[in-house]
């Protein structure tokens, strides 16, 4: 009784906090915001609190990537632009795309690019989008998400190459220490909760690395994801590319590993009609795409979903343009950021236990007995 | 399509997707070659070492248990032994004992035996020697006497006599 006291001062005393806090970051804010990017509009301050707060823009801002990645107030670090045209690639920083007021501007290349929604696209003298010249362009830009990414990497890398040398320096009869001692624990549950049991003891050592590289990246992406600054704050596993990548990565391997008896019951289900395996071949075909795609899916919503519903909570504060809404938005925000921690973990886990699961099904040995047991069995019962 | 072109999250990036795959490569090439082989390695070796060692403990013990009951067996049989051993020392003991007693018993006899037989041997020696000195001394006492009594007819004579009545005696 007394702890949960205590735990409901701690909540009221944060949201008081955040609250003060908040509405004076607000108010600094709004000062600079009239003072410099828009000087118009200071001499009309009526006009500036009448644009409307839009609440899908706001969230949707802060899901999708970016070219640059902002990191506190107009202060945001510019990322190397790279793009493929019909004349070549080019090279140029995306602070080009920002002029000192921070408007967006044009940039002129072997194009005039122009940020458009949050993409570059090829525009014509009058800044409006030249559709055609614009299918002709390669964005490959080291983006909000592809640096954030590399964290993730640089972050991976780091960490599991300094616990695999502490196994080198320490040997095998020492216990793990350090790093060791908390990798350890997460490859073994990789090892023998989701390899194990979905491959199976003969075939698991061969997907292991497979396996456990898409979970520490999920997970470590799901993390970074939560963090709500540089160098966090970047939505990449609720990004589709990223999940889409991971999916087809998922797929490539489950199809290659796959051997005959996988394909037999694909196209020619064994103990079956003839007229069923008719039936049954095209739903399973279907099958084969729809296994990856539910993966790439379930993670990008997942994630997505989890940031859109702190980010509505957080906008609510915005909305009602009072700071007392904080103390409803804050605490309820904290609690599905937890949920979110949870999430993270369960998604990587999900992400993986199926990936391995769809690997299991495509290397499962024979046995038709069991098929034609079960067979047997219905026609018994009919 | 449609749905794609109105919704800016769910259409991919062909950058992000580019860069991703080659993150993923690199991560599943690196990783795979110095994180996670030496790592899964360690783990198998170290379970494989907590396995065997368990095993030879098991075995150390049922080792140890059958030592423990051959100690006993051969405790329980060098006690038997033992007892035997005591009782044989014992009967051979008192066999020998016995015995000496039966020997020195048999000795004894002998020996008083023997004794009697020679007592009665140097008895009879001893008699025959006084027998032979009293004849000896019969004879010459009878020479003497003889002589003396031979010098007339007449005392010879009667002593003739006298002989022949002592020889019809014997």
């Amino acid at each position: 009784m007394a702890s949960r006291t205590i735990k409901s001062l701690l909540v009221l005393c944060l949201s008081l906090f955040t609250m003060a806090f908040s509405g004076n970051v607000f108010a600094n804010e709004k000062v600079v915001q009239t003072e410099q990017s828009n000087p118009a509009a200071a001499h009309e301050p009526a006009a500036h609190e009448a644009e409307a707060f839009n609440v899908t823009e706001t969230i949707l801002d802060h899901i999708k990537d970016d070219h640059s990645w902002h990191l506190w107030g107009h202060t945001s670090l510019p990322l190397p632009v790279i793009l493929y045209t019909p004349k070549g690639f080019e090279f140029f920083s995306s602070a080009k795309f920002m002029n000192e007021h921070h408007e967006e501007i044009m940039y002129k290349g072997n194009f005039d690019y122009k940020i458009i929604e949050g993409k570059i696209k090829i525009v014509d003298a009058t800044e409006a989008v030249d559709v055609e010249a614009s299918k002709g362009l390669w964005d490959f830009s080291i983006t909000k998400n592809v640096a954030s990414l590399f964290v993730s990497v640089f972050i991976l890398l780091t960490v599991l190459l300094t616990a695999a040398g502490a196994y080198k320096k320490t040997g095998i009869t020492t216990a793990p220490k350090g790093v060791q001692s908390f990798m350890e624990p997460i490859v073994l549950f990789v090892r023998d909760e989701v390899a194990i049991p979905n491959i199976g003891k003969k075939k698991f050592a061969k997907y292991m690395p497979f396996l456990l590289t898409i979970f520490f990246l999920v997970l470590v992406n799901n993390f970074l994801g939560l963090v709500p600054f540089f160098p966090g704050g970047a939505n990449v596993s609720g990004n589709i590319a990223f999940t889409m990548t991971l999916a087809v990565c998922v797929f490539v391997v489950v199809n290659l590993s796959a051997n005959k008896n996988y394909w037999e019951h694909i196209f020619w289900m064994p103990g079956m009609h003839w007229s069923m395996k008719l039936f049954l071949a095209p739903i399973e075909l279907i099958g084969v795409f729809t296994k990856p795609i539910s993966l790439m899916i379930r993670l990008f919503a997942n994630i997505t979903a989890g940031h859109i519903l702190v980010l509505s909570l957080i906008c609510l504060i915005f909305i009602f343009k009072t700071v007392y809404a904080s103390a409803i938005a804050v605490p309820f925000a904290v609690f599905i950021g937890m949920i979110e921690l949870l999430v993270a973990f369960l998604q990587a886990y999900i992400f993986t236990m199926l990936s391995a699961m769809y690997i299991g099904m495509a290397t499962e040995e024979h046995h038709h007995e069991a098929h034609e047991h079960e067979g047997h069995k219905n026609v018994a019962h009919h | 399509m449609f749905l794609l072109e109105v919704n800016p999250l769910v259409l991919p990036d062909i950058g992000l997707v580019f860069w991703n795959t080659i993150a993923f490569l690199v991560l599943l090439i690196v990783l795979g070659k110095f994180a996670w082989k030496p790592m899964l390695k360690a783990i198998a070796e170290r379970e494989s070492g907590i396995e065997e060692a368990l095993l030879r403990a098991d075995k150390m013990k049922a080792e140890i248990a059958a030592m423990q009951n051959e100690n006993e067996a051969l405790l329980a049989k060098a006690r038997e032994e033992r007892a035997g051993m005591i009782k044989d020392a014992k009967e051979t003991a008192d066999k020998m004992v016995s015995e000496a007693k039966d020997k020195a018993k048999q000795e004894y006899d002998r020996i008083i035996s023997d004794a009697q037989l020679a007592i009665t041997q140097q008895k009879n020696a001893a008699l025959t020697e006084v027998k032979n000195q009293v004849g000896t001394l019969v004879v010459e006492v009878a020479e003497k006497i003889l002589r003396k009594e031979l010098s007339n007819k007449a005392e010879q004579e009667s002593y003739i006599k006298q002989i022949a009545e002592g020889v019809k005696l014997n």
